[in-house]
């Protein structure tokens, strides 16, 4: 066992070690070129279209065929402000115009796979899909650029995005990973639905075929922007949708990589088994794991319930124990743990729930139950997504939790389409497991997940007061008025109305293959996975 | 003048063989179907552990205790304990009763209706018996695992549902097999006989011919039972039956065999042992239970 946990310290430290000074290390080894990277990725793709989905399981097979107008830094992927251009030229901007105009300068000599080459009117055809998109037409991000007034080519390499005020939340914004850039040949000539079926990116890598189900399969591109990459032949991402199989894949060598993560015993597994063969890097995950009464129903229209049901969760210990067999951690509030405008251990400690005397917690939530009427043995529908990791995990252990207080949640696994469904559409059901899930860590966009006026506000529920603070959240100057009103906001949304009840943010967990070198663990899935600094030391 | 028989009535009863002590049945039976009898102990084992659960489990299945979690088995934990610390042991008896409980519910509901469906099909004849056996025929045409699979993604997960999903891919199966035997039964002239006094089809179906078609019914039952409990643990590994934290053996080993098979193998080899002897169980008994009831088998 000590040796198994040596083993997983080296392999740690050797990802630490990859992942803080990686450029150096990277730079010490001289770079191989060649091979082709087998990866595997457990979910299925629904669409091309970035613009429209939110799924690793598009990302992961598609991103490598497209860019961005920028991205987050690829050596660098851990940090929340370092962005890099990517179709852009020197630096990122900074706003002029008092923060509301942002002027980007294109590179020249881009072409597209098919051989058109890019301009500015690309760029500005493809945000104006993504922010203003026709009535009719999917925009998964549309919300987040809600800054934004206008997107202007005056001349073929040259962009600017006008604001209607000056916005923080801006820049990362623009660098998220679903904002593939598009020709605006493809969108004038084949509509705005055409990226559904097809693709054509400037990307690191061709698109050469997918078998669905089986596999996508890209190739190197020789006229890519970044000149000297890709370092691959090529990819393929096979498909793959039970862990064990994925788990198998890179024990027996058939892939060398997975990107979104494995549990901790996974990973304990994989270095026992193949010890300086692996290497593990980890990171905290923006992404984190909540539940949402339904405030349509009785009795979780009344605030005390919900309260209640915040309190009987036992955040620290989950994070010391569910850590251990699942991909959550880390206590946090509403923003990205460790990011400046996250609440520090002190401030968490005063929300409702994440006080550390547990039976001072419960026993306030049983008096809040009876209070509100709340019988012992109450039974509710509790609507969970059929994936082990880490909602069928988290879930039995809110079961757990609510029967400390008397409550008796009768847990309803659903496989994801018909989970969806449910959480979406028909709203049956009384808690449901829900979660947020961002790339670029932007705390100021990420938290609209807990307004009512969210495309993604599942509770069903209306404040006006929360709304209003988030207005002067989304228009505060510096960092200072910032984390005040977040504070103002996260007291407002846990504390007083307990509108969502907070679990634990995932932690990811990457074992791969030594020899894949020059990818860097980002805190998302969705990050740096254009693979373009991918070389396999073989 | 008649003559009335001299022999005295005790004589004739002597000729009748005085019934055996339960224990000596018991012995016979034992002789005859040791297989038999093995699966009878472990069913009868499977239903004391089932009802009498509360007693004998020393742990609530459903409690999560961190600091016990996936300990190996040992003086504390026989059978040791999942990923959540809760006993294996524990929610293995808890979840016979689940494997009963779904077992019997679907054999018995899914029998009863294929018997009453199968005779009154042969009953009836003609056109009725034609249609009514190509509609089983397009049931039978799907795997009991595909059948099972289709209802729930239409029904949705959880107990009730599990049993309505097992219970229908039931009924064609026992449908067919009943009917065969009272096709026969139907020719027998006690059932003109009954029509000729003017009975209700009803009634002929269920006092004169049901009774006479028990024993392929009761094999069905039997092998039923098992195939239930198989299929539920089927459709609880697949994630589509039970439901987290209820004690299903399906559901454990599910919850075991993916990521602890090396770590912890323990959490899946338990509820594998399980599954595997409740199955075998059932299928010998009913075995021996066709072997008693058939009269072809019984006179070899």
């Amino acid at each position: 066992m000590r040796r198994l946990y040596s083993k997983i310290a080296i392999s740690a430290v050797v990802g630490a070690v990859l992942a803080i000074g990686g450029l150096g290390a990277a730079q010490a080894q001289k770079v191989k070129r060649g091979g082709v990277l087998n990866l595997v990725v457990g979910s299925k793709i629904p669409s091309y279209d970035g613009h429209v989905e939110s799924t690793f399981g598009m990302i992961h097979p598609i991103r490598p065929f497209y860019s961005l107008l920028i991205r987050i830094n690829p050596d660098n992927p851990q940090s929340p402000t370092d962005f890099v251009c990517d179709l852009c030229k020197g630096k990122v901007p900074t706003g002029t115009d008092g923060g509301k105009t942002y002027t980007f300068k294109i590179r020249s000599g881009v072409q597209f796979h098919d051989g058109t080459p890019l301009t500015a009117q690309d760029i500005v055809a493809t945000y104006k899909k993504i922010m203003f998109p026709p009535k009719g037409i999917a925009s998964s991000r549309k919300a987040f650029f809600m800054m934004v007034d206008s997107v202007s080519a005056p001349d073929d390499f040259t962009v600017v995005f006008k604001l209607k005020f000056p916005s923080g939340a801006f820049i990362p914004s623009v660098a998220t990973p679903f904002n593939f850039v598009y020709s605006k040949k493809d969108l004038d000539t084949h509509g705005y639905t055409w990226h559904k079926k097809n693709i054509n990116g400037t990307g690191a890598f061709r698109f050469v075929q997918h078998q669905p189900g089986s596999f996508v399969e890209g190739k190197a591109y020789d006229r890519y922007h970044h000149i000297g990459k890709p370092y691959l032949d090529g990819y393929k991402a096979i498909s793959a949708p039970k862990m064990a199989l994925r788990l198998q894949a890179i024990r027996g060598d058939r892939a060398s990589i997975e990107f979104r993560g494995f549990p901790p015993k996974a990973r304990d597994d994989l270095v026992k088994a193949l010890g300086d063969k692996i290497t593990v890097q980890e990171s905290d995950w923006n992404c984190v794991l909540l539940f949402t009464p339904n405030q349509k129903r009785k009795p979780f229209d009344d605030v005390r319930v919900r309260k209640a049901l915040n309190l009987a969760v036992d955040r620290w210990g989950g994070s010391k124990y569910l850590s251990k067999i699942a991909i959550v951690k880390t206590v946090g509030g509403v923003v990205f743990p460790g990011h400046p405008l996250a609440a520090t251990k002190a401030e968490l400690v005063k929300l409702t729930g994440f006080g550390t005397d547990l039976k001072k917690n419960r026993a306030e939530a049983r008096r809040l139950l009876k209070e509100a009427g709340v019988k012992e043995g109450f039974t509710f529908d509790f609507s969970n997504r059929g994936v082990d990791q880490p909602y069928k995990v988290v879930g039995t252990w809110l079961v757990g939790q609510w029967k400390k207080i008397g409550l008796v949640a009768k847990q309803r696994v659903q496989p994801s389409g018909p989970f969806y469904n449910t959480l979406r559409k028909t709203g049956d059901f009384d808690v449901s497991i829900d979660f947020n899930c961002q790339s670029v860590i932007n705390p100021i966009a990420d938290v609209t997940k807990f307004l009512g006026s969210s495309g993604s506000n599942y509770g069903h529920y209306d404040d006006p007061v929360l709304e209003k603070i988030y207005d002067r959240l989304l228009r505060a100057e510096t960092a200072s008025d910032q984390r005040k009103i977040m504070r103002e906001y996260e007291n407002r949304a846990i504390n007083e109305m307990a509108h969502l009840g907070i679990t634990l943010w995932w932690y990811k967990i990457n074992p791969h293959r030594s020899y894949v070198k020059g990818w860097k663990i980002a805190p998302s899935h969705y990050l740096n996975q254009s693979l373009d600094q991918i070389w396999l030391d073989k | 003048m008649a003559v009335v028989s001299g022999v005295p009535v005790e004589a004739g009863l002597e000729q009748i063989a005085p019934a055996k002590p339960w224990h000596a049945v018991a012995i016979d039976l034992t002789r005859r179907y040791p297989l038999g009898t093995g699966g009878a102990v472990i069913v009868v084992v499977m239903i004391v552990l089932a009802v009498f659960a509360d007693v004998l489990s020393p742990y609530d299945p459903e409690e999560n205790a961190f600091e016990f979690m996936l300990t190996p088995p040992g003086y504390q934990f026989w059978m040791g304990t999942d990923q959540f610390g809760r006993d294996i042991l524990t929610r293995l008896v808890y979840g016979a009763r689940t494997a009963l409980f779904v077992g019997f519910s679907c054999a018995f509901i899914g029998a009863f209706t294929g018997l009453v469906l199968g005779v009154a099909s042969a009953y009836f004849g003609g056109r009725f018996d034609l249609i009514f056996q190509r509609v089983m025929d397009v049931f039978m045409a799907f795997p009991l695992i595909i059948m099972a699979l289709a209802v729930v993604s239409i029904f949705g997960t959880g107990t009730q549902n599990v049993i309505i999903a097992i219970t229908i891919p039931f009924i064609p199966r026992c449908a067919r097999v009943v009917r065969s035997s009272a096709l026969a039964i139907r020719e027998i002239p006690y059932v003109d006989a009954a029509r000729a006094c003017g009975f209700s089809d009803a009634r002929i179906i269920l006092r004169h011919m049901v009774p006479n078609v028990m024993a392929p019914f009761l094999i069905m039952i039997s092998a039923f039972v098992g195939q239930a409990i198989l299929l539920e643990a089927s459709l609880s590994y697949l994630g589509l039956g039970v439901q987290e934290p209820t004690p299903a053996w399906g559901l454990m080993l599910q919850g075991g065999a993916e990521e602890y098979a090396e770590s912890a193998p323990w959490v899946a080899i338990w509820p594998g042992i399980a599954i595997s002897l409740a199955v075998f169980g059932f299928n010998l008994f009913g075995d021996a239970l066709r072997d008693a009831l058939d009269p072809k088998l019984r006179s070899q």
